[in-house]
């Protein structure tokens, strides 16, 4: 066992944690801790743009993206960290190109800019051209700055570090209101070594990511195992809004691997077995770059409804064989490279294919528009802070608009990375952590070791294949009681069962059969938070959509979603929604 | 997922073959068979699918026959760069690569990546890597102070350094290099890749800098044009090209 003590620690190397990190090392001792390489993280498989309103190509302000994110959201934004996030877009992108991002470029040398989903001129009038790209790489091109300057910047990184627990001082539950609770530090396992590490630390911020691997059918990575998420939880914080969970219209079908918005955006148009552009009836005005969860709900119709493709009538296809070759290679080389590797199409000549993927959690760890991690509906814990795809600030709401997760990351990774370093710069000492706190996670480590071998256990990949399916067929686009239902017997079921989970690797050094148990765990406890907030969310909203209550109930359900994990089982909560100048009204486009 | 696959296959059934893997391993701790750090070939058969890649057999393997196997991996769709490994003699990414490409009647060999130390099965040690990457100042270098909107830029002169800001770092390039296999002070392609990135880049004012340090004997100059690192390379950069103009900088002292 180590023990590190430093000012600031950031979890998480992607975009979030990253940008973070730029803003916190210049002020404070950091260090970020990695469970993969920075250049591995999510982030780079982005592909379509970040948003801003910098009207380099056509008049555009920060108002209308405010307007677009809150009605994007299905009114379950909230209101004044939407308007940060917008107003601060611009910024956010030209930091970006001064840090060195290669932007497409317009003739005339500025930064370029192409339409997606949800993205309006004035309030809903017509697309507009609001996503700064790199070509459809523009993720990768971010993660790549990121990690540039922070060599530049000597940033310090423990890579292949897999955080486990969170220490705070007390419980956060049964501390009063008018009582601190502050961060300790947290506890890793290093996979290379099998040596656990604790790091004390004045503040600590979580930038772990999303948790796509709760489903099957999913763009995000292996890795994407909501461990942040988990690991807060567990320390005894809430989760917000977990029931909205984006599905993107457009992953490769069978694989889900992503085929980015942009397509879309570039004039790619959704066509039904019978060569119909069917978004026209769905979303008359903006069509097929209507909101993706509008998108994704209208494709599966058309499947349920007998209109799908291919022999078992079960996709709907892209079409971008009407855009010249030469248009497709500049602005989606690697997309179409995607259709042509994973299922042999060549986009030019023929449709791709596509069917709607888990892609991006709305919800996460609560916080403030400074990242602060709430520990329930307003007070706040001392020194820890969360940002990007793992915390709900809350600027997705109901349903994410494209190219607001980078946005997102950028500033509200910048904002967490400043309030982390300046916390941590006016606190005289950590609070107390010594070797006892890693005691607990050593006994973890150490039991799931001893079941090397054992008979009769259970695998930890049938485990996670049944929570998979499930979720699936019962949590994704199209969801009801009886579903939901079936879905949380199921996770309690495999729940009990892991409790008797074997793992087949005896050994101290990369042992990443231990790893993928520790990340089942994380899943399966995020599946039962999920779940339980869609059971309990009677009403259509967003990326929730309920069957059995198809119309949106602002009167009883227009507030966010709280979870905290409790001894006897799962509590829900609510808290209201942050509404400044823009009163809910009929979704529409 | 072709029409005719399908057509012969009753619905709801995805045809599948055998497949036999035959993998390098080591383990450092050494196994019942096998001392601490000693290297053999192990393998195992599979049931693999049309549209199955080479990772999806390696997680077979690890999931239902072997949990102890260990390699890296992430976005399975060749963006994060964390799976090159040598299949069938060559640098692949485990994710981009389908079996049904590789003669699935033949076992298909996987070895981890040449020239960087084995610290487990197909894992290796990263760091002299990106240790290498460090070296060349990967980051724009500006003089003055940061101007208030964005510099500008013609897409003519983006198009200058477009094809190595595709670089995800998987190091299949440098891996591949004969001189890496052999050289330890050679900084490796993929180095290269990251400071022409920069030399190209029509904002940048540290090309010097960075020439100076790929003139250096741990740079171009050991490079042999082998071609390896181009044919390595699953994002399709040209690689060797890239070299080349570097090397021609240096020549010309033009730019």
């Amino acid at each position: 066992m180590t023990l590190h003590e430093y000012d600031v620690v950031i979890v998480g190397a992607g975009g979030a944690g990253m940008r973070a990190a730029l803003e916190s090392s210049q002020r404070a001792r950091t260090a970020v801790i990695s469970k993969l390489y920075p250049t591995r993280s999510h982030t780079g498989a982005a592909q379509g743009g970040i948003a801003a309103a910098l009207s380099n190509v056509e008049d555009d302000n920060a108002e209308w993206h405010t307007f677009d994110t809150v009605k994007g959201g299905d009114y379950l934004v909230d209101q004044d960290a939407a308007e940060i996030l917008c107003t601060e877009a611009p910024q956010a992108v030209l930091d970006l190109e001064n840090m060195g991002l290669p932007f497409n470029r317009t003739e005339d040398g500025h930064v370029d800019q192409r339409r997606f989903g949800g993205h309006t001129r004035n309030h809903g009038e017509a697309a507009v051209r609001r996503a700064c790209y790199s070509a459809d790489r523009t993720g990768h091109m971010i993660l790549q700055t990121l990690y540039q300057q922070c060599i530049k910047q000597e940033v310090e990184f423990f890579n292949e570090f897999y955080v486990l627990e969170l220490v705070l001082d007390k419980d956060p539950q049964a501390a009063g209101d008018d009582e601190t609770v502050s961060v300790a530090g947290v506890v890793a396992y290093e996979l290379a070594t099998g040596e656990i590490h604790t790091f004390r630390a004045k503040s600590v911020l979580f930038a772990t990511g999303g948790a796509g691997k709760v489903f099957k059918t999913t763009s995000n990575a292996h890795t994407l195992t909501g461990d942040g998420m988990a690991i807060a939880f567990n320390a005894g914080l809430p989760l917000e809004d977990m029931e909205f969970f984006q599905f993107h219209p457009t992953g490769l079908a069978g694989l889900g691997i992503l085929l980015s918005e942009a397509a879309r955006g570039e004039g790619g148009i959704l066509r039904n077995s019978e060569g119909e552009r069917f978004m026209e009836r769905y979303a008359p005005t903006i069509k097929d770059l209507a909101p993706r969860d509008m998108v994704a709900r209208a494709m599966a119709n058309e499947v349920r409804e007998g209109r799908g493709c291919g022999p078992h009538k079960d996709y709907v296809l892209l079409d971008l064989t009407h855009l010249e070759p030469a248009h497709i290679d500049a602005k989606l080389p690697d997309i179409t490279e995607f259709a042509r590797t994973y299922l042999g199409v060549e986009p030019y000549t023929e449709p791709v294919p596509v069917y709607p993927t888990a892609h991006y959690a709305m919800g996460g760890i609560p916080t403030t528009v400074h990242g602060e991690v709430l520990r329930n509906n307003t007070s706040k814990v001392n020194g820890l802070y969360a940002a990007g795809e793992c915390a709900c600030v809350s600027v997705h709401g109901a349903n994410r608009l494209g190219t607001n997760s980078l946005l997102d990351l950028n500033v509200f990774g910048r904002r967490a990375g400043i309030a982390a370093a300046e916390h941590a710069l006016a606190t005289a000492e950590a609070a107390p952590l010594d070797e006892s706190a890693a005691a607990p996670l050593i006994e973890r480590v150490e039991k799931l070791r001893s079941t090397v071998g054992s008979s009769g256990s259970e695998s930890i990949a049938a485990l996670r294949k049944a929570l998979q399916e499930t979720m699936d067929r019962n949590a994704q686009v199209f969801r009801d009681e009886a579903s939901l239902t079936t879905a949380q017997e199921v996770i309690a079921d495999l729940q009990k069962r892991y409790a008797d989970i074997a793992i087949h690797d005896r050994g101290q050094r990369y042992n990443t059969d231990l790893l993928e148990a520790m990340e089942l765990g994380f899943l399966l406890e995020l599946s039962a938070v999920v779940v339980l907030g869609a059971l309990n969310r009677k009403e259509s909203r967003g990326g929730h959509y309920r069957e059995d209550f198809p119309t949106r109930d602002d009167e009883n359900f227009m507030q966010h979603t709280m979870v905290y994990g409790e001894k006897d089982g799962l509590r829900l909560d609510y808290k209201p929604v942050v509404v400044t100048r823009y009163q809910p009204m009929e979704r529409k486009y | 997922m072709t029409a005719t696959a399908d057509a012969t296959t009753p619905a709801g059934e995805v045809p599948s073959f055998e497949v036999t893997l035959r993998i390098r391993r080591m383990n450092p701790e050494g196994t019942s068979d096998h001392a601490a750090g000693e290297e053999y070939w192990e393998e195992f058969k599979i049931q693999a699918h049309a549209t199955d890649r080479v990772l999806d057999a390696l997680h077979k393997v690890k999931w239902d026959l072997d949990g102890s196997l260990a390699f890296r991996r992430s976005c399975a769709h060749g963006v994060c760069g964390s799976d090159a490994m040598r299949i069938n003699a060559r640098n692949r990414l485990a994710c981009k690569t389908l079996l049904k490409d590789l003669n699935p009647a033949k076992p298909i060999l996987i070895e981890p990546i040449k020239g960087l130390p084995v610290e487990k099965d197909l894992i290796v040690d990263m760091e002299p890597f990106f240790a290498s990457y460090r070296e060349i100042m990967p980051f724009l270098m500006t003089d003055g102070p940061a101007p208030e909107r964005e510099r500008l830029q013609t897409p003519a002169e983006r198009e200058r350094f477009e094809d190595t800001t595709k670089c995800i770092m998987c190091a299949a390039c440098t891996s591949a290099c004969p001189v890496f296999w052999t050289d330890g002070q050679f900084f490796g392609p993929q180095a290269i890749v990251g400071a022409h990135r920069f030399i190209f880049d029509s904002r940048d004012e540290g090309q010097w800098d960075r020439l100076e340090i790929l003139n250096d004997k741990a740079g171009v100059w050991k490079c042999r044009t082998a071609f390896n690192c181009t044919e390595a390379c699953p994002r399709g950069i040209e690689v060797t090209k890239a070299i080349s103009e570097v090397k021609k900088a240096l020549n010309t002292g033009e730019i």
